[in-house]
């Protein structure tokens, strides 16, 4: 139900209601970019961005500095269990 | 596809699984008493299943599967009511896949439509206020459910119904809340005893584990997406548990478990993120400022085998009552028992494992379901008997440990 899936926000179809065009994986939807819009984020400056699409809504834009933080973190745990001799 | 592949790198995996060992190794815990980690959403079940998690962990972990799938927490009076609105004339009753096949107290909303109900099944409660534009002279009812995650869509959708004036859009309220169901699970004796007096400073390995049936939790990403980490730590505080909000994908589920189990192991109890490059301490404000100006928590709110909740569940505020269906049609309520044959709410309490109840895999099977669980594709027993999974879990050798 809670299910998100990662997709990139490639064009804007209607600015007055906040609907982009979203690829997730090939599979393109059209997703409400309203909680993802805010201040510093105009709806213009959405194209590009990563989000996390629940039922037809944006609901977080994806950090790739805290998912390449993420990944560095595990990397460094399979260097410290490394099988030895 | 980006942000999955690399949480599902074996890998990285098994650097994780081996940091698994070394601190199992390090707590010492056995099969017949083990430490139980409660994963609260479906979703992280679904995941744990698919990718046979719980089977390359050592004897004295063990994952338990939480109630954080709202298709089957929905009790039998909730899919009485839907099915009860969808065969009044005029409507058009919309609603998400998962709930078609749940079996209400005689049939279930599928039977409904093949009785001539007008039944769909949309994706995004905006594909049902579009099908409210497209069709005037109907009364168009969305079976809003969901925890947090999915309250913001269905708040939206209602602004956006209020701006278009789309009168004849309305919803079946049953949105729900994951704080109330964890504190009556951790309240709940036979699950947790409490920590009362342990709470400001760390306690040791031992103490810890002789605190109730469960030690620690991973807590639901997507719910997390919207809340944010904060709500979590009066539950840590209060009962000494620790909490990680995990991510969906293996790896995600692995580095959570390391991350309560470095916790169980130095004796601390707080809330961590796992999934920081989803979730945020804040969570998603604009989100939840749409749910707050649309919804208010209910006095009271149905659980399948949790039973009521005070302030459980979502409903609209007063000045938002018209786009209630109520507002619109009356059908009678009625409480309906689950059936008795059905060990649902244990599974959902996490007292009994799917393959334990007395229907699983024989009366019992996505085809003809007696319970939620094994419609949901999020619901522990669909998940076990989609895998497989039809008997006590085989654990597989371990991953090499370090070789001193």
């Amino acid at each position: 139900m809670c299910l998100g899936i990662p997709g990139k926000v490639i064009r804007i179809v209607d600015r007055e209601k906040s609907l982009g065009t979203v690829d997730m994986g090939g599979v393109t939807r059209t997703v409400n970019l309203l909680c993802v819009v805010d201040d510093q984020r105009s709806i213009d400056a959405c194209v590009g961005i990563w989000v996390l699409v629940h039922v037809g809504f944006a609901m977080q834009v994806l950090d790739e500095a805290e998912a390449k933080r993420t990944i560095s973190l595990l990397n460094e745990m399979g260097r410290n269990n490394e099988v030895r001799g | 596809m980006k942000y999955v592949d690399d949480f599902r790198s074996p890998d990285l995996a098994t650097g994780v699984l081996r940091e698994i060992n070394v601190l199992m190794e390090r707590i010492g815990t056995t099969a017949e008493s083990p430490i139980r980690i409660m994963e609260v959403c479906g979703g992280h079940t679904h995941t744990i299943s698919k990718f046979g998690l719980d089977s390359l962990l050592p004897p004295g972990v063990q994952f338990v599967h939480g109630p954080g799938c709202p298709v089957c927490v929905l009790p039998t009076g909730a899919i009485d009511t839907a099915i009860a609105v969808a065969e009044q004339p005029n409507i058009i009753f919309t609603t998400f896949g998962d709930v078609m096949r749940v079996p209400g107290s005689e049939s279930s909303l599928a039977v409904a439509k093949a009785r001539g109900a007008d039944v769909r099944v949309v994706y995004a409660p905006s594909d049902a206020l579009a099908i409210a534009q497209q069709n005037p002279q109907k009364r168009v009812v969305f079976f809003a459910i969901g925890f947090e995650t999915t309250a913001p869509a269905t708040a939206l959708t209602v602004l956006q119904a209020e701006k278009e004036n789309v009168a004849n859009f309305s919803i079946l309220c049953h949105h729900v809340l994951v704080i109330p169901p964890l504190r009556a699970l951790l309240e709940d004796s036979k699950m947790c005893a409490t920590a009362e007096g342990l709470s400001t400073h760390s306690i040791n390995v031992q103490e810890s584990l002789k605190m109730g049936r469960l030690h620690g939790f991973l807590a639901p990403g997507h719910v997390s997406m919207v809340i944010g980490t904060k709500p979590y730590e009066p539950l840590a505080q209060t009962y000494h548990k620790p909490f990680v909000v995990a991510g969906f994908e293996p790896v995600d589920i692995l580095m959570s478990l390391v991350m309560v189990l470095r916790q169980i192991a130095n004796g601390r109890a707080e809330v961590e993120n796992q999934y920081n490059r989803v979730v945020r301490p804040d969570g998603n404000p604009a989100a939840m400022r749409a749910v707050l100006r649309v919804f208010t928590p209910t006095a009271n709110r149905e659980w399948r085998g949790i039973g009521n909740l005070p302030e459980s569940g979502l409903a609209l505020r007063p000045e938002y009552q018209q786009w209630d269906v109520f507002a619109h049609l009356t059908v009678p309520q009625r409480e309906a028992a689950d059936p008795k044959i059905c060990q649902c709410g244990q599974v959902l309490r996490g007292e009994v494992e799917p393959w334990e109840c007395k229907v699983f895999a024989t009366a019992c099977t996505p085809e003809t379901p007696i319970g939620a669980c094994m419609v949901s594709s999020e619901g522990a027993c669909a998940a076990y008997y989609n895998y497989g999974r039809l008997a006590p879990n085989k654990r597989l050798p371990l991953a090499p440990t370090m070789g001193r």
